[in-house]
């Protein structure tokens, strides 16, 4: 027999002024998988992504997490569940020091009992995530307000404070997009260590060669729809991916 | 009585409309929230005043000139001030609020504070509508504000101007890369906002006198209206003008005169509650906050 | 030859941001001068001062409590421009319980601060979900709409108001209460503005959905800000309707939600000192200037404009870079 999904969406949709940015999309997710999700730029990745996680109210179809329905639940509640997320865009505090950032979702119902209460106690944790995401811990880059901060480090800051919050579903929206190889080289790891611990991952992604070494299974999204499901082999075997991806012909 | 009540609700919700216009129009394109609104409205018919009864000139003179001073003060106040904290909402906020209380106490200062500041009616007449007493002044205040209406839709949708107006406001960065200067059809918006409380001043002072206490009135009026319609949105100011005068006529008719603050109060809670950006609003970052 | 300024902590800053400094007098006074003369300069103060310069004081006092009530608030991503509503709402509390009941000031002042920071929260929770200058608009034009509804329904006196209320027992203790709370406040909130709570706080400021995203209800913790600002505010209101034996309509005067800001604004926001020491500055210089009459006003809304385009950090935080920190011009490398 099998065991209850973790996350099973079903007929997501949403229109925003007419236009159909999610279709009936459906799909289940276990405990520990990785899923990656692809499909051109607009092609309603994003949006499925902010509909599971309640920033956007969803049109139709609903959103069950280990049993429960969250649909349209507030962004906060479904954070408190277990499920995480980052920003495309990231979304910083731009006036607070990397390391302060990090007080935000350690100060979270979800994460705040596991800390002392004591003035700076949070301090040391956070320094302690930042360097597991690549902060130096002898460099004062942790100590930078947020908005002198390149690119890359501000991408790890928002995996820094997903990771926080200890979730058990993390949501990485387009970790990868703006990072050098380099730099998505160091991430790889992190990612992978994650997976270790039992976490399970849906990863939106345009780099595909990356994505396509770590994900167990992808689904294909074009024009707000769900065009192929399946391991990264079969996935990009299938025509419909073929033409979204590539033109008509091929 | 009934059909009077309504032709009053109907000039209210014109005057209402005329004083929130401008403060829109600058609002809606440029994002600044002009809160000096109120003294420029006062500003121009002090000015009116001065330049009639002291300086003799003829009444129609004094008022177009009065209505460029507001526009030159507006643009001026653009330039030296508002320039620097651009983007800073709240500097802005603090920054015309400032302005438009050094204005009004100025004024005050002066001594321009009594019942003989006041304008002259345009045309001394009057007719009976229906059975009820109108003078010709409310008329042209319906007749004017339906057609500032009409010519500002005009402008926005017909002129090379307007439609830059309107480009800037949907979204600036894009009107940038096509070589507008937003700077300038900000400092226009903010001057077309003044002209406008000008306007209005000139219009609606006539039916009672010039007083400091009116400024900050206005400025609380035309928030009113605004909050409710939904900030920058045309419609939503002369839906809400309705809304709020109708309302307030009735409520002057059927339980007393002082309660119509209470109405306007309760007006905007209620939409607040219900619809953040206001009936009409576009304010899309508003929406979202879920 | 171009030039830039370079900025450089002190050596004694440094040295004494370890814990060495407790090792050094002279670190030790570095450390807690700052701080201390507030302290000693309130308490000293009301006893040389002449009965006129006593009154300004508790003047200072009260609208440097107003300014950081308006400080907190906006630190949280919520500017207002009706600390009025706060003043009054805290005024009429007091006043009503001492008229009808009788109830003695000692009561009645904590009673008020808590009732009117509880009617001032529950009135503008519609206004959470707006932002910056969409609730600064309609938190302007609540108080004025209150002045009205109480001119039209003539309740708690009407336009006459409530005269002769009990006062406090002495004027030592009007003034000696009110500096007390305001150093009380000054520090305590500091303190809770730095801490991890106030942290989220000014993060909500920062970048709401990003809180949300921490799986943080935001509108808790706004109504949590609003409830401290608005019983701050409700607390010099209930103060001053003891001192001076009235409550009535102007209580919801556009003064007390003005000279705050102003106050905030000149002294610096986003630390709360720097909206004590606007107070400090902008009450005296305006008894100072009353000699002109209505022109201060003019006056203020000048200052206001002049220091939100030419030093918009505040007084405050130019002195603490000048105490921190030298400054030099170096030349720029080619």
């Amino acid at each position: 027999m099998s065991i209850a999904p973790l996350l099973q969406v079903t007929n997501l949709s949403k229109a925003f002024g007419g236009v159909l940015a999610l279709n009936r999309v459906s799909f289940e997710l276990s405990e520990g998988d990785l899923l990656g999700v692809i499909g051109p730029n607009g092609s309603g990745k994003t949006t499925l992504v902010n509909l599971i996680t309640g920033f956007v109210k969803s049109g139709s179809g609903e959103v069950i997490y280990r049993g429960r329905d969250i649909t349209n639940w507030a962004p906060y509640r479904i954070v408190r569940l277990g499920i995480a997320r980052t920003f495309q865009m990231v979304r910083p505090f731009y006036q607070l020091p990397a390391f302060k950032n990090m007080i935000i979702p350690l100060y979270s119902s979800r994460v705040k009992h596991l800390v002392g209460g004591k003035y700076g106690d949070r301090d040391a944790i956070a320094l302690d995530l930042l360097e597991e995401v690549g902060f130096e811990r002898d460099s004062r880059v942790a100590y930078k307000t947020a908005s002198v901060l390149p690119q890359g480090y501000l991408k790890r800051l928002e995996l820094a404070k997903a990771i926080a919050l200890q979730a058990d579903l993390l949501i990485l929206d387009e970790l990868f997009s703006g990072l050098s190889l380099a730099e998505v080289a160091s991430i790889v790891p992190i990612i992978e260590k994650l997976r270790h611990e039992g976490k399970t991952i849906i990863m939106i992604e345009h780099r595909l060669k990356e994505l396509f070494r770590i994900a167990d299974r992808l689904i294909v999204l074009n024009y707000g729809m769900k065009i192929a499901e399946g391991s990264a082999t079969d996935v990009m075997e299938s025509d419909e991916v073929k033409k979204a991806y590539l033109g008509t012909e091929v | 009585m009934f059909t009077g009540t309504i032709i009053y609700a109907v000039i209210n919700s014109f005057i209402l409309a005329l004083m929130a216009i401008g403060f829109n129009l600058t609002f809606g394109i440029s994002g600044v929230a002009n809160f000096a609104y109120g003294a420029l409205y006062v500003m121009a018919a002090y000015v009116s005043w001065i330049l009639l009864n002291l300086l003799g000139f003829p009444y129609i003179i004094s008022a177009v000139i009065s209505i460029l001073c507001a526009a030159a003060l507006g643009a001026l106040m653009y330039r030296l001030v508002l320039l620097r904290v651009r983007g800073q909402a709240l500097s802005e906020v603090i920054a015309t609020f400032g302005i438009g209380l050094a204005i009004l106490e100025l004024f005050r200062y002066l001594g321009f504070v009594g019942f003989e500041y006041t304008l002259p009616v345009f045309i001394d007449k009057s007719f009976f509508i229906a059975g009820t007493y109108v003078d010709m002044q409310r008329i042209m205040i319906v007749i004017i504000g339906l057609g500032l209406i009409i010519l500002l839709w005009l402008f926005t949708h017909h002129t090379s101007l307007g439609l830059a107006f309107r480009g800037i406001a949907q979204d600036e960065r894009t009107a940038l890369t096509f070589g507008m200067d937003s700077d300038w059809i900000a400092t226009l918006s903010v001057s077309f906002g003044a002209g406008l409380a000008a306007v209005a001043g000139t219009i609606i002072i006539p039916l009672g006198t010039i007083s400091v206490g009116e400024g900050y009135d206005v400025l609380m009026k035309a928030l009113a209206v605004c909050i409710i319609g939904g900030l920058g949105s045309t419609g939503g100011v002369i839906v809400a003008s309705f809304v709020i005068g109708f309302a307030e006529r009735f409520t002057d008719l059927y339980i007393g005169s002082h309660w119509t603050m209470i109405v306007s109060l309760a007006a905007i809670l209620i939409v607040l509650v219900i619809k953040p950006s206001g009936l009409f609003g576009k304010q899309k970052e508003l929406e979202e906050r879920i | 030859m171009k030039k830039r300024k370079e900025r450089i902590d002190r050596g004694i800053k440094v040295r004494s941001g370890d814990i060495f400094a407790l090792c050094s007098l002279r670190e030790m006074l570095y450390l807690s001068a700052p701080r201390l003369l507030p302290i000693v300069a309130f308490l000293v103060l009301p006893l040389v001062l002449s009965i006129y310069w006593q009154k300004v004081l508790l003047f200072v006092a009260v609208f440097a409590l107003l300014a950081i009530s308006w400080d907190i608030l906006a630190q949280s991503g919520m500017v207002s421009l009706g600390q009025a509503l706060f003043f009054g709402m805290g005024a009429y509390s007091a006043g009503v319980l001492n008229h009808y009941w009788g109830i003695s000031p000692f009561i009645t002042i904590p009673v008020a601060t808590i009732m009117g920071g509880v009617i001032c929260t529950v009135l503008l929770l519609p206004l959470l979900r707006l932002r910056g200058i969409y609730f600064a608009m309609v938190t302007l034009i609540i108080p004025l709409m209150f002045v009205r509804i109480i001119e039209a329904t003539k309740i708690f006196g009407g336009t006459e108001g409530l005269h002769g209320l009990t006062p406090l027992p002495s004027k030592w203790l009007d003034l000696y209460l009110i500096v007390a709370v305001l150093l009380v406040a000054l520090f305590g909130f500091r303190r809770m503005m730095d801490s991890d709570y106030g942290l989220v706080l000014k993060a909500i400021n920062d970048n709401d959905r990003s809180v949300m995203n921490a799986g943080i209800n935001i509108y808790w913790f706004k109504v949590q800000a609003l409830f401290i600002s608005s019983s701050i505010g409700a607390f010099t209101g209930a103060f001053m309707t003891h001192v001076y034996m009235f409550v009535g309509m102007p209580v919801f005067a556009l003064d007390y939600s003005i000279l705050p800001i102003a106050a905030a604004v000149v002294g610096g926001p986003g630390s709360l000192a720097g909206a004590t020491l606007g107070a400090f500055i902008l009450v005296p210089l305006s008894e100072v200037l009353r000699g002109i009459g209505g022109l201060r006003i003019v006056f203020y809304g000048l200052f206001l404009v002049v220091f939100i385009v030419a030093l918009p950090e505040g007084i405050f935080h130019y002195i603490q870079r000048k105490y921190n920190q030298f400054e030099r011009w170096v030349e720029v490398e080619k």
